[in-house]
Formats: structure tokens, C-alpha cells, sequence
């Protein structure tokens, strides 16, 4: 009877909590409407309308989505070593990771760009930045590969970046700490900031034909920290524009000392002025040391070249070229509409948005129209650049993309809502609550001259209760909204990896039919491949011993090594002799101090193992490739030092030992 | 007269004749027969062509499937065939031409008998590959199925454990087809011809 008794006393407490969740305002978390599930919904074997290549911050890599399923298609190695691939780990991409600093197995990726022609998405490459130790990175966008790093000098806290002008022609990179430039004394007062300390401004160019990256120059501009940039386009294409906060010049608490002046600014540089000058033989050659790291698909191998100097614009140089747009308060994001009339500054701080127009901004630097000086750079009016400001927006607005009928969609952190506006007559349309904290937004090509619309997705900061709670660690969270209606509909959350800062999302046809499906192993120039199992072997040098092994369905040849001895380096040399689609074998041996290798068809690979103990040890498949994954082993037989058991190898009959098994 | 007359082909079939060997003569350029297999792992489908010289498609990749069944690998070398049979399909195309300029009636017939004969040699020899391939298993293979063979229909469909294989002629098939079928149509009226006369 107690158990009655019980039961109902708890119905009735539920019964009461029920009442009093009634009486509380209802969230508007509940608020996905009717169809969204079957807007989001993608068919089993049905391809996804867009990728969204989505940061993934603290991870250091890149992770791939889907849109509007929001599933996880691939997380991309980029910054951070990768067990899982070998990335990093393998000799052939560990020079993918080699900094000033030396190898560094990990970075801070924030934000994305996609290669561009006259201001829309080409879909050839994808560039990513690193903030930590200053880096950019290429990716391959037929492979989804990393293609290429360059590190970037006299810069710390590479935020800004990497930004694309319409034709490729430069990423930048912008500097968020100000630091003393890398030929002068850093062993200064940090108190000294204000005098002795420099931003950069890096414009890397990029090879039209091969996306290869090369510092063309970097402009020397007063201590700010630069925190946000983006091309002009159309009209405004041969400008840049880049937001800058503290220009306080404070070196300390910079969450009170950089938040004291009203206004800061967006600064605005003509970088075709500024590269025809360096053309012309402008600027000044200063030692840097930095990295610059390509990976050869040919060789399957990349390598790190230590740069030793670039090329600098100091102020002077560029007087004409550079201007400080006056904007309120602490500003984000700048942000360019698909006309390249109107640009957008995000004061983090600020309680509207100001839209400044580029028409304006010209008038006003023709007719000397400056309210001041900074650092010798000169101020614009800001009314006589002011197209006109969005009124009570929101709080803590960030980021702005657009779509392509004239309005603009802008992120706000504090508020949490996403609020729809329209750019030309700064109307607030409409705001849809987010959760929560959204920092950056995409639209479906909402930073290009021609958005594809359709689509947002806010990348929020704070996921708390929108998932199954897994311990105090929780992943951030997305959320996808329709924008193809006057009122934006939210469709979908899903969680992702790291942290998602930026994303860019690109229609799923500009990319699916040229996606490489295997490497052809005849053009395989790996100087140890071994393109056949006929060209297997095994070479001694002193105590480094090289074998070329080779990886198909579903045997390791060779299987049976002999004649490994402690004190050995050994170099699994690993080829991949499939050429057939998604046929990967992944290779790994017990004790691994390093990690496994995925292998593609036609790809090679080197493993180093280091032998630590006498014995038989075991090597395997790691990736289940067929019906017979689990025989494709082998096994390495480790003798003391100074033995003399001899080298002997093979698979099947010509294993050591092997007749037995005929 | 009468008799030469009677022997002479008809203008039109004298012409059909001629494109025919010349349509015989494409058939050495172009895929003869097609075999396509599907299974749950190739939804998109593994592809041979079997040429008058040569292999092609996705042969590496089906004997890399084959190999757990213990069919042995395809190579061309293995095949006297690729190395005869341009030369045969050459000399029964030129055959074809001469008919055209003999303009007679046996050398018609004689050259269809031929055409006929071929035909069925070449189908008998597909199937004897085929059956050989299909039966004549490695002892040692990773995968025994009892009384399991592996034999490609001739022609239609037949499920080979995961894989669903489809033979069909290609092109060339067609046209050798198609070419048997007007030269016997040609023959059989050249010789209700000579009946009515």
C-alpha cells in the first residue's frame, strides 16, 4: 500500500510543478514552427544543397557541415596535429606544422575565407587563419586537404584574417596585438606600448594559377588591436577595410582601459595604391623569420622553408592611402554589402550600428574632410561618412552578413537574437531570439557580391540546456535559421566542434564534381613508394631502417620482418595500392609512440617506431577496408642490440619461414 | 545470260552489303561486350568492356574483388584472342568488301556461312572463358562457398553472391548482330529472288 501511497503523492507533485511551469512566461526556445523538420529534413542517400566550411576555433581545424541537415561531413586537419589521419604525425606532413617557434602541434582557427573571382565564390581553395602563432593556411578544396601554411612576422594574435579581395588577389591578415616588430628590441617596458610598439597589416598574395601564398608586404600602422576586416567590392574593390579597437593605447585591464573612448575606428586602406607602391619599388626590407610550408600531391610530402625577410610599408609610405573611419564603440566586425556601397561597423560596445558609405568616404577624403589626426593617419568626419544608423538594434552587435535583396542580418552577443534590417533604409525588419550569445552569423554567401540567401546559421557561444547535458564541458551550438521569408524561421540546432567563430557556406554543386575520389599511384613521386608488391623492400642505413611496404585488399607486404634491432629507427614507408573510391587502410604498430596512418588509395606514408623492447610485435590494419580486415596483419620481430639475426621479410611464400605454409 | 543474271546481286543488296563490311570494320574499334556488376558497396556500379584487342574499365578493381573468391586475375596477355581476333575481323570485313565487288550471289552466301560460323565460334569461346573463369577456383581462397560458382551469364543477369552481374553486348556486339541478321535477311532474299525468276 505504501507504494500506492507513494505513487500518487509523486503524480501529485508533478501535477503541481506542471501548474507552476504553466504559470512561467513561455520560452521562446519552444519555437520551431510546423514545417521546419521537413526543411531540414535531407533524405537518406540525399546530398546536402551547401557546405558550410564552419571554424572550429580552440580545435584548431576545420569542420565541414552540411546545410540545412546540419550534419557533421568531415573535420578537416588543418592547425592541429590529427591521430586520426596522421596529420602531424606522419614524417611526410609533420613539416605542415613547423613554425619560427618549431613544430607546433596546435592552433586557434577563428575565421574562414573562400577563394573569390569578381566578387563570387569560386570554390577552388579555402583559407583559414591561425590566430595563436600567426598563420594562414590554404586548403585544397578537390581533396579537402591542407595545401599549404605560411606564418606570418611581426604579428601576434592573427584575428584578423584571413580576408580575400574580389579576385584572389590578397588574403590579410591583421594583427590583434600590437607588438614590437620582430628586427627590433622587444626587451622593452611592456608600459612602453604606446611608443614602442607597431600593428601589422599582412597582405599575402596569392598565386592565380597554384593559390600559392607569398607575403607581399605588410603596413606598419600605430598600436591598435586590429580585430576584424573585409574587402570593398564593386565600386569600393580596390579598399580594405579593418576595425580597430583600443586606441587607447592601453597595455593593461583592456577591458576597462580599451572601452573609455566613444569612438574607434574602422580603418580604410586602398591596397591597390598600396601594392602598385611596392610594385613601383616602395618599402623597406626587414629581417622576419617565418615559415612557409607546401605539401606536394605528387610526392605526397610537404615542406617548410624558413623565410628571413619582408618586405615593410612604414606611415609614411602610404600617406593617401590610409584612412581611420570614426565608429562607435569598440567595433567587431566590418562588414561590406553585396553593392560595396555600404559598410557595416559592429561596435561591440556601441548601442547602434552605424553604416557608413563608401561614395561618402571618398568625397570626404577629396574635399579634406577630417575631424583630427591619429598617429598621423587622418580621422574622417564621421557624419560626412555616415550613411545613417540602425536605432536601438540590439546589444553587443558583432557581425553583419547579407542577403541579395538589400538587407543585412547582424549577430548581437549580449541580447542573443539575430535582427534582419534592411541596409539602405535601416529599418529593423526582424529579430529572432538565439541561444545562446550568437558571435558570428553566415549567410549562404553573405559576404560576396552575390549572396545565395536562403540560409543563416548563428554560431553560438553559450549551449547550456539545448542538448543532453554531458558533464560540465559542453560542446557550442548552431543554429539554423530560413531566411527565405520576410520573417526568419528557425529550423534546426546542432552542436559542433571546438569553437565555431566564422563560417562560409557554398551551394554543394560548386565543389561535388570535382572532388578527387583517389591519387593516381602512377603519378606517385614519393621518393620510398613502392608501386607495386614487387617493389617492397627493406634498406638498412647505420641504424635507420626503411621499409617499403605496400597496403592492399587485404594483406601487408611485407608481413614478416626480421631482423629489426634495438637501436633501430624504422621508417614504415606505406603505400596504398588500391585505386579504387573510398578504399583508405589505415597502419599502425603496437607501441606507437606516435599515432596511425589513413592511407589513401595511391597515397604513401611514413610511420617512425621507435623499438623500445625485445620481441614479437604485432602490426595491423587499422581501418576496416573489407571482409578480411582482420586478417590483414603482421608481425616485426625486434632483437637485442648487436644481434645478428639477418634482415628478412616477406608476405605469404616469401615470408621467412614462409614455404611451410604451401 | 539468264544464269549470270541470276547469280549478279540486286543493286541495293550489293550496296547493304558494302556497309555492312565496313559497319564489321568498326567493330574492331569499339567495345564488343559489356559486363556490369552491382553490389551494395557499388551502388554506382564496377564496369568491363571486352574490346576485339583488350580489357578495359574497372579491371584492376574486379580482380581485386575477384582475388577473395580465388577467380584468377584478368590480364589480357592470357587471352590469345586480343591478339588474333582484330586480324579475323579484319580479314571478314575485307571479305565483306570483296562480295560487294564480285556482285554474285555465292560469294553473298559464302560470306554469310563464314560471318554465321564465326558468330558461333566466337559466342562458344566467350562461354568457354567464362565457364572457366567462373569454375576454375583457387583451392586456397579466403572464401569457399559449396557448390558456389562464379560463372557470368553469357548474356542477361545472374546474382553472384553480393553481386548482381549483367552481360550485355555493347556496340560492337550490336553491330555483329545486327550485320548477321541483314546478311541473313539479304541472303534469304536474294534467293527467293532467283526462285521467282
Amino acid at each position: 500500500m505504501s507504494y500506492f501511497n507513494f505513487k500518487t503523492g509523486l503524480m501529485s507533485i508533478l501535477a503541481g510543478s506542471f501548474i507552476m511551469l504553466g504559470c512561467k512566461p513561455k520560452s521562446a526556445g519552444s519555437a520551431a514552427s510546423g514545417d521546419a523538420a521537413q526543411k531540414v529534413y535531407v533524405a537518406p542517400g540525399e546530398y546536402d544543397e551547401f557546405y558550410s566550411f564552419t571554424s572550429g576555433g580552440f580545435s584548431g581545424q576545420v569542420a565541414v557541415y552540411g546545410i540545412p541537415s546540419g550534419r557533421l561531413l568531415k573535420v578537416l586537419p588543418v592547425f592541429s596535429v590529427d591521430p586520426e589521419t596522421g596529420y602531424g604525425f606522419s614524417e611526410e606532413s609533420r613539416p605542415m606544422l613547423n613554425t619560427s617557434h618549431g613544430f607546433v602541434p596546435w592552433g586557434d582557427q577563428h575565421h574562414l575565407s573562400i577563394s573569390q573571382t569578381n566578387g563570387e565564390y569560386d570554390g577552388r581553395w579555402l583559407f583559414a587563419n591561425e590566430n595563436n602563432t600567426p598563420r594562414v593556411a590554404r586548403l585544397d578544396l578537390t581533396t579537402f586537404t591542407t595545401a599549404e601554411i605560411i606564418e606570418i612576422p611581426n604579428s601576434a594574435g592573427n584575428h584578423s584574417s584571413p580576408f580575400i579581395t574580389d579576385n584572389s588577389e590578397y588574403v590579410v591578415a591583421g594583427t590583434r596585438f600590437s607588438v614590437p616588430f620582430d628586427d627590433e628590441n622587444g626587451d622593452i617596458p611592456i608600459a612602453s606600448y604606446a611608443d614602442k610598439f607597431s600593428g601589422a597589416l599582412t597582405f599575402i598574395a596569392v598565386d592565380p594559377e597554384s593559390g600559392e601564398m607569398s607575403i607581399d608586404f605588410q603596413l606598419k600602422t600605430p598600436p591598435v588591436n586590429y580585430d576584424l576586416s573585409h574587402t570593398g567590392k564593386g565600386p569600393s574593390s580596390g579598399w580594405f577595410f579593418f576595425t580597430s579597437y583600443n586606441t587607447e593605447k592601453a597595455h593593461t585591464l583592456l577591458e576597462v582601459n580599451a572601452s573609455q573612448r566613444d569612438k574607434d575606428f574602422i580603418m580604410a586602406v586602398n591596397w591597390k595604391k598600396a601594392a602598385e607602391l611596392v610594385k613601383n619599388g616602395a618599402g623597406r626590407k626587414v629581417k622576419a623569420k617565418y615559415a612557409h610550408n607546401v605539401f606536394d600531391t605528387k610526392t605526397h610530402t610537404a615542406t617548410s622553408t624558413m623565410k628571413d625577410e619582408v618586405l615593410v610599408l612604414d606611415p609614411e609610405d602610404v600617406k593617401g592611402l590610409v584612412y581611420y573611419i570614426p565608429c562607435p564603440k569598440s567595433p567587431h566586425g566590418a562588414d561590406v554589402d553585396p553593392t560595396g556601397e555600404y559598410i557595416v561597423g559592429s561596435g561591440k560596445l556601441a548601442s547602434l550600428i552605424p553604416v557608413f558609405s563608401f561614395a561618402k568616404m571618398l568625397k570626404a577624403i577629396e574635399g579634406k574632410n577630417f575631424e583630427g589626426e591619429f598617429d598621423g593617419v587622418p580621422v574622417l568626419n564621421y557624419e560626412a561618412v555616415l550613411h545613417g544608423e540602425v536605432q536601438k538594434p540590439g546589444l553587443g552587435p558583432l557581425h553583419t552578413e547579407f542577403d541579395a535583396n538589400g538587407n543585412a542580418y547582424t549577430s548581437f552577443f549580449v541580447s542573443s537574437e539575430v535582427v534582419k534590417w534592411n541596409v539602405k533604409t535601416l529599418e529593423i525588419i526582424d529579430r529572432q531570439p538565439t541561444f545562446y550569445s550568437t558571435g558570428h552569423l553566415t549567410v549562404a554567401g553573405g559576404d560576396s557580391k552575390s549572396p545565395y540567401g536562403k540560409y543563416l546559421v548563428a554560431w553560438n557561444k553559450i549551449s547550456k540546456d539545448r542538448y543532453l547535458p554531458v558533464g560540465p564541458e559542453l560542446g557550442q551550438s548552431a543554429q539554423l535559421f530560413d531566411i527565405s521569408g520576410e520573417k526568419m524561421q528557425l529550423l534546426l540546432d546542432f552542436p559542433t566542434i571546438g569553437e565555431p567563430h566564422y563560417a562560409v557556406m557554398i551551394p554543394a554543386s560548386k565543389l561535388v564534381d570535382k572532388q578527387k575520389r583517389i591519387y593516381d599511384i602512377n603519378e606517385n613521386n614519393h621518393p620510398r613508394v613502392a608501386k607495386g608488391e614487387e617493389e617492397t623492400k627493406i634498406v638498412r642505413e647505420g641504424n635507420k631502417v626503411h621499409i617499403y611496404m605496400t597496403l592492399i585488399r587485404t594483406h601487408i607486404t611485407p608481413d614478416n620482418i626480421e631482423g629489426i634491432k634495438l637501436g633501430d629507427e624504422v621508417y614504415f614507408h606505406v603505400t596504398n595500392l588500391e585505386q579504387d573510391w573510398d578504399l583508405p587502410h589505415g597502419f599502425t604498430v603496437k607501441g606507437s609512440q606516435n599515432a596511425e596512418l589513413l592511407v589513401l588509395p595511391g597515397e604513401t606514408k611514413t610511420l617512425k617506431w621507435t623499438p623500445d623492447r625485445v620481441g614479437i610485435v604485432p602490426i595491423y590494419c587499422t581501418d576496416f577496408c573489407s571482409a578480411l580486415h582482420q586478417e590483414m596483419q603482421g608481425y616485426v620481430r625486434v632483437s637485442p642490440a648487436g644481434s645478428n639475426v639477418p634482415l628478412k621479410y616477406g608476405t605469404g611464400d616469401k615470408a621467412p619461414g614462409g614455404e611451410q605454409n604451401l | 545470260m539468264q544464269n549470270s543474271n541470276a547469280n549478279v546481286l540486286k543493286p541495293h543488296t550489293r550496296i547493304l552489303t558494302f556497309l555492312a563490311a565496313l559497319a564489321v570494320f568498326v567493330v574492331i574499334f569499339v567495345p564488343i561486350w559489356r559486363i556490369e556488376l552491382v553490389a551494395p558497396q557499388y551502388p554506382e556500379g564496377l564496369e568491363m568492356f571486352i574490346h576485339a584487342d583488350k580489357l578495359s574499365g574497372d579491371v584492376p578493381i574486379i580482380n581485386g574483388l575477384n582475388h577473395y573468391i580465388g577467380m584468377r586475375e584478368l590480364h589480357e596477355k592470357d587471352f590469345i584472342e586480343f591478339a588474333v581476333l582484330p586480324y579475323v575481323i579484319a580479314v571478314i570485313a575485307v571479305m565483306g568488301v570483296l562480295v560487294a565487288i564480285v556482285n554474285r550471289r555465292w560469294a553473298l552466301i559464302s560470306w554469310f556461312v563464314i560471318y554465321a560460323l564465326f558468330g558461333v565460334l566466337a559466342m562458344i569461346d566467350f562461354y568457354q572463358w567464362l565457364y572457366n573463369y567462373g569454375h576454375n577456383l583457387d583451392p586456397t581462397a579466403p572464401i569457399k562457398v559449396p557448390g558456389m560458382t562464379y560463372q557470368p551469364p553469357m548474356i542477361g543477369f545472374k546474382q553472384l553472391l553480393n553481386f548482381g552481374a549483367y552481360s550485355i553486348p555493347d556496340i560492337g556486339g550490336w553491330i555483329m548482330a545486327g550485320v548477321g541478321g541483314l546478311l541473313g535477311i539479304l541472303v534469304i532474299l536474294e534467293l527467293v529472288k532467283n526462285r521467282q525468276r
